[in-house]
């Protein structure tokens, strides 16, 4: 092992041999200016000691000791312009600091060495990251490799970047043409281009004399807005739809117990603090091995037992002695979220605790440019949907379903015929709080677990299943995503702060005309 | 009737819960001077506000070692107003009236100072607010040890406008509603404007306490940054940051493209969060805890070994941060009035207060303003790295003089660099 190491380090050494030490001393004590100067000469040296040198600032393994730039991996360091082995490492080194400016220098530097790269997944990264931010230095390279390129893709977004070069100069026939090739994108930042081209400057007159490319930039310009109109609906129905799928978890619960039941259950909200406690912990027994990608799979169905444990206990110890009482049942309620909240703040304190995603669970995927839909909130709106048919088919297949289904209706009938509705009570109420687990487990993948957590929710809750119809599956289901769409425009319209308002406000007004909520049970049921 | 009457019993027993709950045991000495701490150990604002606390009780604990302040040794009382802004006052006022405290360390937000400020000017107590705040205020009973926003704010956009900087040109003003990122960018607004930045370039947002759904403000400050180089200015307080950042990074916003200075985001809360997609993002504070002298070495491991000493939660990863720094120079100058006021009396201590200085972690020596009742700061701006700290890009020269009374303020031109008996807010 060792023996190999140093035998790549030798090679890696005398592959970094010659180059410009003045260009390098530079990139390691020069001011934004000159690191970035000697960036473009590195990449105009396009030798691969060149590229190792970038990629090591780029990787942060850059750092100087007194006149020398190192490069330093682990404990090992070699001299960055002369490549030689530098032993013992020196006690006093410094970070090559590298500034935002510097480092979006760097990243198109590392994407224009990059575009030679045999992998294509290699290549279509180089050509995604040059889209945004080439510059007029790297268009010889940019041809170059277009030359070569064979894949569609990157081909497209590699003649966009040239397009964008070219705009500026180059004949009227290939101006015309890189407009052309602009309308195409789905890149934001295009639209500024076209925009500057078709600007009036003070005077009154174009800033861009030629008529024709003028007419041609108008065209690219309304085909790409209608195209960038497109990504943006597509955003707000993914963003609705996020936050439907949140609130659905958060109230599916509550439509059982509350619901179905006619339990008000004020500690629900606390139910959903506990799922996600229980996920937190889940998380930290995986901290230690090796699988803690996967903690999620362990944490799903603890919460939900948890979560149901604590239910069926609340159940079995208050709520029973309670039913038909719905005042004192709510304030019976309140009183153990309180206690609930006390106890976790006693166990874990009163700080949020951190629940880290799963690797899978981090960045997201891209639809179009600029529309990003995170994994984790695909995950959870997939999630929310398989708890809804996971719940349906409970509830109407199996027996347990039935039972819960004919005590709710009538429970003297369903006891006559033998159910045993106490039994069936505490079964459903576990089921909800399970549900509520559940949707702990959920949020504390994008929201914050803290004591508080189920304060936040209990309300939004209680909206979803209020206005969706008490009783109903379906309203609630209708309600949530009817929420999250009013929510989600709104904020978008008006900000987040009057978007809360206005949606509260909307209920009360709905719940005055409606008091049923949008469905309601008919029949006999209700007046019983 | 029944009903209001019962829902007033359950909320008056609960009211007298809580306080029981809050306040400490306090077990009466002889000599000893009662030290009042005064911050949120529960809610939303929890993640910022325990390690103040913290750092006051260990800067209490180090006097304590040493003797103590005129030869009394200093007896903290801590008690918990849990993010809730009414229940600040209160506890401020139980902390004067009851326990008699000599001074109080506390607050963070804008809202929970404003909430407290009648009562310590009523009573005329002592209060050191360790926090980057939005200025227009001013009270004589109130030491302001972090910055104002000539202090932090505009520095920091200026360097966000400079080349170095990524010479943004369209800016998102983004934070939680209230008093501080309100008043903070109307300033900014002020200076942008003076610096010829229209008003369609400028972009104002505000969520809500707690807010946690930050999908739709992060795809509108990517559209507003197709119209030209954008930076966002945020002052997202508390744990709401956690969410915005996780969405940030998810949605793959990159500091090259678009970047996030925050005011109110330290090395504290980003612990835990996966800062790998956040690197770049900024942060602009008058101290860093990656800062390289013998002093915040010192205080670093200070703090490292008390963390450990007292299983604080985090000790595994001891972080200090600004507020932190600011409540520690605070603690420290109150002490060293006192000893030379010879008393704790409020009006001498605020007298002895003037020009007090203190070798301060940041590496400078920080000053108190001999009439403005704020510290000389040094400015500087940090980046993001993915190991969760901040490098410092750019510095101020040396310590700037705070100016409470914003000079992008209309009519702040006439006020008074100095508390002049009673105070002025203005609304």
């Amino acid at each position: 092992m060792r023996i190999l190491l140093t035998i790549s380090l030798w090679l890696f050494a005398s592959g970094a041999f010659a180059l410009d030490a003045a260009t390098v001393n530079k990139l390691g004590f020069g001011d934004g200016d000159e690191k970035i100067a000697a960036i473009a000469a590195l990449v105009a040296e396009g030798d691969p000691a060149a590229a190792a040198l970038l990629q090591a600032a780029t990787d942060g393994e850059l750092q100087t000791a007194g006149k020398l730039v190192l490069i330093v991996k682990g404990e090992e360091a070699v001299n960055a312009a002369t490549g030689a082995k530098v032993t013992p490492l020196p006690e006093e080194r410094e970070d090559v600091i590298l500034n935002n400016r510097v480092r979006r220098e760097l990243g198109g530097a590392m994407a224009a060495l990059k575009l030679i790269s045999p992998d294509r997944a290699t290549r279509l990264a180089a050509a995604k990251e040059l889209t945004g931010n080439a510059d007029q230095a790297m268009l010889p390279l940019i041809k170059k490799a277009l030359a070569s390129e064979t894949d569609a893709g990157v081909k497209q977004l590699l003649e966009l970047t040239q397009a964008t070069l070219e705009l500026k100069t180059g004949t009227k026939e290939s101006r015309i043409a890189a407009v052309r090739t602009l309308g195409l994108s789905t890149n934001p930042n295009t639209k500024m281009l076209l925009l500057g081209i078709l600007e009036k400057s003070k005077e009154g007159g174009y800033a861009e004399p030629d008529e024709d490319i003028r007419i041609e930039a108008q065209k690219s310009l309304k085909a790409l807005e209608g195209r960038l109109a497109w990504g943006e609906r597509a955003g707000v129905l993914f963003t609705s739809v996020s936050l439907g799928s949140i609130l659905l978890l958060a109230a599916l619960g509550l439509a059982i117990t509350y619901g179905l039941m006619g339990v008000i259950n004020m500690a629900h909200g606390e139910l959903i603090m506990v799922g996600a406690y229980t996920t937190y912990v889940v998380q930290n027994l995986f901290k230690r091995t090796d699988f803690f990608d996967w903690y999620l799979l362990a944490a799903v169905p603890a919460s939900f037992i948890a979560a149901a444990a604590v239910g069926m206990a609340l159940e079995r110890l208050v709520i029973r002695w309670l039913y038909g009482r719905p005042l004192e049942t709510l304030l019976a309620t309140w009183g153990i979220s309180l206690m609930l909240i006390q106890t976790v703040r006693t166990i874990f304190g009163a700080q949020n605790v951190q629940v880290e995603n799963p690797a899978f669970m981090s960045g997201g995927m891209e639809l179009l440019t600029g529309v990003v839909m995170p994994w984790s909130r695909i995950v959870i709106i997939c999630f929310a949907g398989a708890v809804l048919v996971g719940m349906w088919l409970l509830l109407t297949k199996t027996r347990l379903g039935l039972f819960v289904r004919a005590v709710t209706q009538n429970r003297p009938m369903a006891s006559c015929v033998g159910v045993p509705t106490a039994r069936v009570d505490t079964w459903a109420f576990g089921l909800g709080s399970g549900i509520a687990g559940l949707a702990g487990c959920a949020l504390s993948q994008i929201g914050n677990v803290g004591p508080d957590l189920g304060q936040s929710y209990i309300v939004d809750s209680f909206m979803v299943v209020v206005l969706g119809g008490v009783g109903q599956l379906a309203g609630t289901v209708y309600a949530a995503l009817g929420l999250g769409f009013a929510n989600k425009l709104l904020e978008a319209w008006q900000g987040a702060v009057l978007a809360k308002i206005a949606v509260l406000v909307f209920i009360i007004f709905f719940i005055q005309k409606r008091p049923q909520g949008m469905f309601a049970l008919r029949g006999r049921a209700l007046d019983a | 009737m029944k009903r209001r009457m019962f829902v007033k019993q359950l909320a008056l027993s609960a009211a007298v819960a809580a306080i029981g709950l809050g306040s400490t045991a306090l077990y009466a000495q002889a000599k000893t001077i009662k030290v009042g701490v005064l911050h949120s150990l529960s809610g939303t604002m929890a993640i910022s506000e325990t390690v103040l606390k913290d750092v006051t009780l260990m800067a209490i604990e180090e006097i304590n070692a040493k003797g103590g302040v005129l030869g009394m040794k200093l007896e903290p009382v801590v008690v918990d107003p849990a993010s809730n802004w009414p229940l600040f006052a209160e506890k401020a006022r139980q902390l004067l009236t009851q326990d008699k405290v000599a001074v109080t360390f506390g607050c963070w937000t804008s809202v929970s100072r404003k909430s407290v400020l009648p009562v310590f000017e009523e009573l005329n107590g002592l209060l050191f607010y360790p926090v980057q705040y939005e200025g227009e205020e001013l009270s004589k009973n109130v030491f302001y040890t972090g910055a104002a926003p000539n202090q932090q704010a505009i520095p920091a956009v200026e360097y966000l406008m400079s080349k170095e900087g990524g010479a943004a040109k369209r800016w998102v003003l983004l934070g939680t509603d209230y008093v501080y990122p309100r008043t903070t960018n109307k300033i900014l607004r002020a200076f942008l404007k003076s610096k010829g930045v229209a008003d369609k370039d400028i972009d104002e947002k505000y969520t809500p306490f707690g807010h946690s759904d930050y999908q739709t403000i992060v795809a509108d400050v990517k559209k507003f940054a197709a119209g030209g180089k954008t930076a966002v200015v945020s002052t997202i307080n508390g744990d709401s940051n956690v969410p915005f950042y996780k969405e940030l990074g998810n949605q793959g916003l990159k500091a090259t493209d678009v970047p996030v200075v925050a005011f109110s985001v330290g090395e504290e809360e980003l612990r835990g969060v996966d800062t790998k997609p956040l690197v770049g993002h900024l942060a602009a504070w008058n101290y860093f805890m990656s800062q390289k002298n013998p002093t915040n070495d010192a205080w670093k491991k200070q703090w490292a070994a008390y963390a450990k000493k007292m299983k604080l939660a985090g000790a595994d990863k001891p972080l200090t941060n600004d507020p932190m720094e600011a409540a520690w120079i605070g603690i420290h100058m109150w002490k060293q009035a006192v000893e030379k006021a010879k008393t704790t009396d409020v009006d001498k201590v605020i007298a002895a207060m003037a020009g007090q200085t203190f070798k301060a972690p940041s590496g400078i020596t920080s000053k108190m303003d001999e009439k403005n009742h704020h510290l000389h700061k040094a400015v500087y701006i940090g980046e993001v790295q993915a190991n969760g700290q901040f490098n410092v890009v750019w510095q101020t020269k040396g310590p700037v003089k705070a100016e409470p009374w914003s000079p992008f303020i209309a009519g702040n031109d006439k006020k008074k660099g100095e508390p002049d008996g009673k105070t002025i807010i203005t609304k």
